[in-house]
């Protein structure tokens, strides 16, 4: 059964909705739509089977990646490049844009489509070298009172003797600490692989978001199955052990919504997909719109100190 | 150095078959000692400076002014969340872990003095599942830094780990940003955090609070990498320099600010925290 508790207090947060002056008419009938959603998913837990589902296609080759959704969703878009240290990281984008009428940061992990483009983006795992890039835009939305978005889709921080001696482990570090300084609205979603360390670098944020089918983990099933089951083989029992999929991580109160893809997935239908991404990000951006850089900050901070409580500290 | 006569070169290699060898045998030169012997060295090899490991309990008795050290937050104990289950279950794994430390958590943390300067304490053991970060870690490491930012006093933390606790799923990973987020908290207030690196900190602990000392200090020979050796090697087949990872690869990129020895890690955190209290 899903945590009685989720579904408590998804209950509560539609009634309280549900009670509220329509300030915002129609976007707020949006949000009550969406809860209901959320309810109905986290009432039927997935089985294992779905969640291996979930992992596979978030691992489709034809899933619509950052740049994809940037096309779709952005105009104006102004990509930066070069972290101003080392070098320009493929991995991970970085740039402006104008989202429905404001602009906005938005930085995305990016895989490649062809055997010459995953090559030169490292098959979307990043460097120190990427985290610096993204450290640059989040400074520069902070200067300018532009809010940012996230896109996360990484296998993980590349593992490379290189990206040791430039310093990963610190550049994660750091690229976190910044998302806890900055006085801008952040919204970070999952569009694929929500892959450890080298995706929470940049998904410290006000709002986190999952995509009906991407996961989010703290290893890869792989890799927990070889240290656990000592057997790589065993990734689809370590999925199942560890409930990477969106609805789970719902319930564990380490996203705040689901964002829905069409029926067969994203992949069957890019431009459906960033429209449904597009309505959330928007209604993620205007919650917290109204909300000064100080507040945004400090609600940021007990977000990720309350996030699954130990049970005696309730 | 040890008095003794060394025969450390007999059998310098020629490790046992297993690859186990007896916790009071130097894994770099071979030589064996007494337990006595160990703890008057401070668990440094006297024959070739290797730094054995130190248990949590070891460690805050080695830094900290005699009788100064009052736990906090020991209480703690991890639930299952996910019910996790591999070869065995998490519960099973957490209760042999608690009979074989003495300790509730991976982390020990409370107050202290060190040279007569108060700090807080934030110490990590490795014996409790290689000294993996779940939530009670975070818990532990973020009230640390709210004592240290109420009672105005420096954090001092020694990170041993391998890193985030699988068996807490995403919540492990969560309690990445949830330090990071305690740092910060902690840095508003004025506050001051001295990271010492203790082999090895990698993974998710090297990803969070450990790299965000306003000091790093590391240990002679600490691996201190996002990703392991074995790891690195296997995914991208490079040949890995012979230091990959260690402290001292990580001071010559300039990731960390000195290596240093156990035997002057005491006298050297007393001069710190009489540099960050600033003549109080």
């Amino acid at each position: 059964m899903a945590g009685e508790a989720e579904q408590l207090r998804l209950r509560s947060q539609l009634s309280r909705l549900r009670g509220l002056p329509l300030l915002r008419g129609a976007k707020l009938s949006a949000e009550l739509e969406r809860l209901q959603k959320q309810l109905d998913r986290v009432v039927s837990e997935p089985s294992d089977e779905e969640i291996w589902r979930s992992v596979e296609l978030a691992r489709n080759p034809d899933r619509p990646y950052t740049l994809d959704y940037v096309e779709r969703l952005l105009d104006d878009w102004f990509e930066l490049h070069g972290d101003q240290h080392h070098g320009d990281d493929a991995a991970l984008v970085a740039g402006i844009g104008r989202f429905r009428g404001r602009t906005v940061v938005l930085v995305g992990n990016q895989k490649g489509r062809d055997v010459k483009e995953r090559t030169r983006r490292n098959f979307g795992m990043a460097y120190p070298e990427g985290y610096g890039k993204a450290m640059r835009a989040m400074e520069l939305a902070d200067r300018h009172g532009f809010p940012l978005l996230s896109l996360i889709d990484i296998p993980g921080a590349y593992p490379g003797v290189s990206a040791e001696q430039h310093g990963q482990g610190g550049a994660i570090a750091r690229s976190q600490a910044l998302l806890a300084r900055l006085r801008v609205p952040i919204v970070a979603c999952v569009i694929g692989e929500g892959g450890s360390g080298g995706a929470i670098a940049t998904a410290l944020a006000d709002r986190v978001l999952m995509q009906e089918n991407s996961i989010y983990t703290v290893i890869s099933p792989e890799g927990c199955a070889a240290i656990l089951w000592r057997d790589a083989g065993e990734a689809r029992k370590a999925a199942a052990a560890f409930k990477p999929d969106a609805a789970h991580c719902l319930e564990l109160g380490v996203i705040d919504a689901i964002v829905p893809e069409p029926e067969n997935g994203a992949h069957t239908d890019a431009d459906h997909a960033a429209q449904l991404l597009g309505d959330a990000l928007a209604e993620s951006l205007e919650l917290l719109e109204s909300q000064s850089g100080e507040e945004l900050r400090r609600q940021r901070r007990v977000r990720f100190r309350t996030i699954g409580q130990i049970p005696a500290t309730r | 150095m040890s008095e003794r006569i060394d025969v450390s070169i007999e059998h310098r290699h020629a490790p046992p078959e297993d690859g186990r060898r007896h916790p009071n045998t130097c894994p770099k030169c071979g030589s064996h000692y007494r337990d006595d012997e160990l703890a008057e060295h401070l668990n440094v090899c006297p024959h070739c400076g290797h730094h054995f490991p130190l248990h949590a309990r070891e460690r805050i008795q080695q830094l900290v002014d005699a009788d100064s050290f009052v736990e906090e937050a020991a209480e703690l104990r991890s639930d299952d969340p996910l019910a996790f289950f591999d070869l065995r279950p998490y519960t099973e794994r957490l209760a042999e872990a608690e009979l074989s430390t003495g300790l509730g958590e991976a982390m020990v943390i409370g107050r202290a003095a060190i040279e007569d300067q108060p700090c807080q304490l934030a110490v990590m053991e490795f014996g409790f599942m290689g000294g993996s970060m779940g939530r009670v870690v975070g818990e532990k490491f973020t009230r640390a830094c709210e004592g240290a930012a109420e009672r105005g006093v420096p954090l001092v933390s020694v990170t041993t780990t391998g890193g985030a606790r699988m068996q807490e799923g995403i919540l492990s990973l969560m309690q990445l940003p949830k330090t990071v987020c305690a740092v910060e908290d902690l840095r508003d207030a004025g506050g001051t955090l001295i990271s010492v690196m203790a082999h090895p900190t990698t993974a998710g602990v090297l990803a969070s609070f450990a790299s965000l000392g306003d000091v790093l200090v590391a240990e002679p020979g600490a691996l201190l990498s996002f990703t392991g050796p074995r790891v690195v090697q296997q995914t991208t087949r490079e040949k890995l320099p012979d230091d990959f990872g260690r402290a001292e690869s990580n001071f010559r990129y300039g990731h960390i600010d000195a290596i240093v020895p156990r035997r002057e890690l005491r006298p050297m955190l007393g001069g710190l925290l009489r540099l960050f209290a600033n003549g109080r």
